[in-house]
């Protein structure tokens, strides 16, 4: 007697036994995989900071590293400087993403919108700012564009722009990067929140554009933004390459200087830097727990706003701004890349010349003759890791969709974790716990590090278009003779290769511009892409920089351009397949 | 041996409510219109017989086909055919590539059959086509012809003309009441349009609204 409908899975049946046991453990692998490293790395951080450190021969507790860290000259810089970075680019993404979605939503220029998204994305941090280094430096690009004509400069102006003290240049590299991301997250939920009627009612009660957006979009939209704006905040608090090329140097940002005391021959500067490291959480969580704060006041300011019945605020100036800002930010980021190029391929560049006076190749056959370890370290462990987060991630999405349950708000929240937690927090204290362990680091210990940060992004990408596709499929194929699985791997993955490239691009991506994980676990014998361009930014060989930091660049950038032409070659004779999930 | 769709003391309840209770014998070649609101239950039917009831419905009685008690078996093994208001063609296959996905393995020819098939139902040529540029009523007559080359013993017809455009249904649905009962399969259709009970022809059960 059929007396319950189903037996727990999907129409009472599922894979075989085997295949349904992966799935069922799927979730708890990934939400294992996502917490217990932050977890253990954060412990492995926390109890050397009270000068427990056995392998060194510290065996009692004691509040030493923590005063030293207080008396390390230039600290309180360091701290606000980490602190002011997250919050103000957090702040500054976040209301240029709005605003940009504000002018351009259903507009013919979303599409390029959408569009464009992507490949900026793809560019790793580190090359995004050389990227903006070699722009806006005194003998940069946009320097020599405007000389002398503009501004009269035959010389490079005495002007400290990059690696200012105020961390301005840190600021905008990272703004460069952030506003892509919070574009791409926002635009997800904006069918979920019926974005285009909210506008659509807005305006034809006389709401201006951006006052309409604002009013009667945002509001709905930021709830489910809060965590990527979170996540900014706590990347942008922490990071370690955009702050080592556009940072300042003294004093650094917290998460440099700790980097430096876990570097340092001196063995007991770890105790130091385990202190650094928990200090780094507390300056992340404190920028966020502003944050919200903020978040209380300006929802409690905004009452009165949202309902006063005005139906313009300033909708003309914003709509220009918006209008004009955009561009410029695409602008700056094809012109950084040109600086890139030119800068690759340049013998003599005298200043005030736009161009090259001479060119030459010498700077790629010194790439050539150094890269091929480095890109093939790069290549097998972001194709290895990719794989292995995409194979959790659809399990996870399936057993979901077997057993007709979400995974939950506590896996949704999990994902964020490595996204939340200050890489170098919890790394730094990973590093310890291998070598207590006496696991050698190399790639095997890099390739599992960058799985923690590879599944969030995978996950992200996919699971909107996994839970989108209708169920109806599955029952059509069943009543025409397909099993479960046969369902499965006949219809519901190829229906879905689109999203599964693109997510793979995205995995890919992350990994190949991963620095911190890949420097730490790997001891320095393991040498990507990532970490070569980033040892040069010392040296400040700009022809040589420029070499590696598009090598960096390119790969990420072709893999999405093999994942978008990939379904279009694929699916040339098939429409129905092009026009996005069904 | 009894032969035909036979629901026997069927009732199907949502959270302990009861939404629908049916017993009857639907004989080859025949129809049965179950007809109500939405809400009522009609297509949580459709979805007990063909073996996707899920949670939170929950439903009693058994289901017999042409002798065969099929009311635990999995939905593959039901050779119960299903039809719903879209077409749903396969995107990723041709037009063919369809067909012969529902039609059962092995035997030879089975290209040639499906072309044959498509030229019955005035589909001459189509097979490599992409099912993207078919028109609405290609597109069903693909869907029909999908059904009916693999070989069920019981359709199950879920509004399947409700969204095509007014010109085209009589068409269609007469075209499509005339294959089913060709084929001699048993057939529950669920609508709320009265004029698909007038042309299936059979019994019409009407529900009432739940609760």
């Amino acid at each position: 007697m059929r007396s319950n409908g189903c037996g727990g899975t999907e129409y009472g049946d599922t894979f075989t036994a085997g295949a349904d046991c992966m799935l069922r453990v799927a979730p708890y692998l990934v939400a294992a995989i996502l917490t217990g490293p932050v977890l253990a790395g954060s412990l492995g951080a926390l109890i050397p900071s009270f000068g427990f450190l056995p392998s060194l021969g510290h065996d009692e507790f004691g509040l030493d590293a923590w005063r030293a860290l207080l008396d390390w000259p230039g600290i309180g810089g360091s701290v606000i400087l980490s602190f002011a970075s997250g919050i103000l680019t957090a702040g500054i993404s976040l209301l240029l993403a709005l605003l940009f979605l504000a002018v351009f939503f259903e507009t013919r220029a979303f599409v390029w919108l959408r569009q464009a998204i992507a490949p900026m994305l793809a560019v790793p941090h580190a090359a995004a700012a050389f990227a903006l280094a070699f722009l806006i430096a005194p003998s940069g690009f946009l320097a020599r564009l405007l000389s002398p004509w503009a501004t009269g400069w035959q010389r490079p102006p005495d002007l400290l722009i990059v690696q200012d003290e105020w961390g301005l240049s840190l600021m905008a590299g990272l703004v460069m990067k952030e506003v892509p991301f919070l574009l791409l997250m926002a635009l997800a939920p904006l069918a979920q929140i019926h974005a285009g009627e909210r506008m659509r009612l807005a305006r034809s009660i006389g709401y201006g554009r951006i006052s309409a957006w604002f009013k009667s979009v945002v509001p709905a939209l930021y709830p489910l933004l809060r965590l990527p704006v979170y996540a900014v905040i706590a990347y942008s608090s922490a990071n370690i390459d955009v702050a080592l090329i556009l940072g300042p140097v003294s004093p650094p940002p917290l998460a440099v200087q700790v980097l430096r005391w876990s570097n340092d021959p001196d063995l007991d500067f770890r105790m130091i830097a385990s202190a650094g490291a928990i200090l780094q959480f507390a300056v992340t969580a404190g920028a966020i727990a502003l944050w919200i704060l903020a978040e209380r006041c300006i929802g409690w300011l905004a009452r009165g706003w949202l309902v006063s019945g005005k139906r313009r605020t300033g909708d003309a100036g914003l709509a220009t701004l918006g209008r004009g800002l955009f561009p410029a930010l695409i602008l700056a980021s094809v012109l950084g890349i040109a600086a890139l190029a030119l800068n690759a391929f340049a013998r003599v560049w005298r200043f005030p010349d736009a161009l090259p006076g001479r060119w030459t190749l010498a700077h790629w056959q010194s790439v050539a003759e150094t890269a091929g370890g480095p890109v093939a370290a790069t290549l097998w462990i972001a194709l290895l890791t990719t794989l292995l987060s995409l194979v959790l991630v659809v399990c996870v999405l399936e057993n979901e969709r077997q057993r007709d349950v979400r995974s939950g708000r506590i896996l949704e929240f999990l994902i964020y974790v490595p996204l939340l937690v200050p890489q170098i927090g919890f790394i730094f204290g990973l590093v310890l716990l291998a070598e207590l362990a006496g696991a050698p680091p190399g790639g095997g210990l890099v390739a599992a590090g960058h799985v923690i940060f590879v599944l969030p992004y995978v996950y992200l990408s996919l699971s909107e278009a996994y839970r989108r596709q209708d169920p109806a499929w599955t029952k059509i194929a069943r009543t025409l003779g397909q099993s479960a699985a046969g369902a499965f791997w006949r219809v519901r993955l190829p229906m879905l290769l689109t999203p599964l490239l693109t997510a793979f691009a995205v995995g890919t991506a992350i990994s190949i511009g991963q620095y911190l994980v890949t420097r730490l676990l790997g001891a320095g014998r393991v040498e990507t892409v990532t970490t070569e361009a980033i040892a040069l930014a010392a040296g400040g060989d700009r022809r040589l920089i420029g070499a590696w930091a598009l090598t960096q660049a390119i790969l990420p950038v072709a893999g999405f351009a093999l994942a978008l032409a990939a379904p279009r070659l694929i699916w040339r004779n098939r429409r129905g397949m092009l026009g996005g999930v069904r | 041996m009894t032969s035909g769709l036979c629901l026997k003391d069927v009732r199907i309840t949502l959270g302990g409510k009861a939404l629908l209770s049916l017993d009857c014998v639907i004989e080859p070649g025949t129809v049965l219109t179950v007809m109500g609101p939405s809400g009522s239950g009609k297509s949580t039917l459709l979805s007990f017989v063909a073996g996707f009831l899920t949670a939170p419905f929950s439903a009693a009685g058994r289901i017999v086909l042409n002798g065969a008690d099929i009311t635990d078996a999995l939905p593959e093994a039901r050779h119960v055919g299903l039809l719903f208001q879209d077409p749903m063609l396969f995107p990723h296959l041709s037009v063919g590539g369809n067909l012969l996905f529902g039609m059962p393995p092995g035997g030879r020819d089975r290209l040639e059959s499906a072309g044959e098939a498509l030229d019955r139902f005035g589909l001459e040529g189509f097979a490599d086509r992409d099912p993207a540029t078919l028109s609405g009523g290609q597109a069903s007559r693909v869907a029909l012809l999908r059904l009916l080359l693999s070989e069920p013993k019981a359709a199950l017809l879920d509004e399947p003309f409700s969204k095509l455009d007014r010109h085209l249904r009589g068409d269609i649905r007469r075209f499509t009441f005339e294959r089913l009962r060709d084929a001699g399969l048993p057939t529950v259709l669920v609508t709320h349009d009265p004029e698909d009970a007038e042309a299936a022809g059979g019994p019409v059960v009407e529900l009432a609204e739940a609760g």
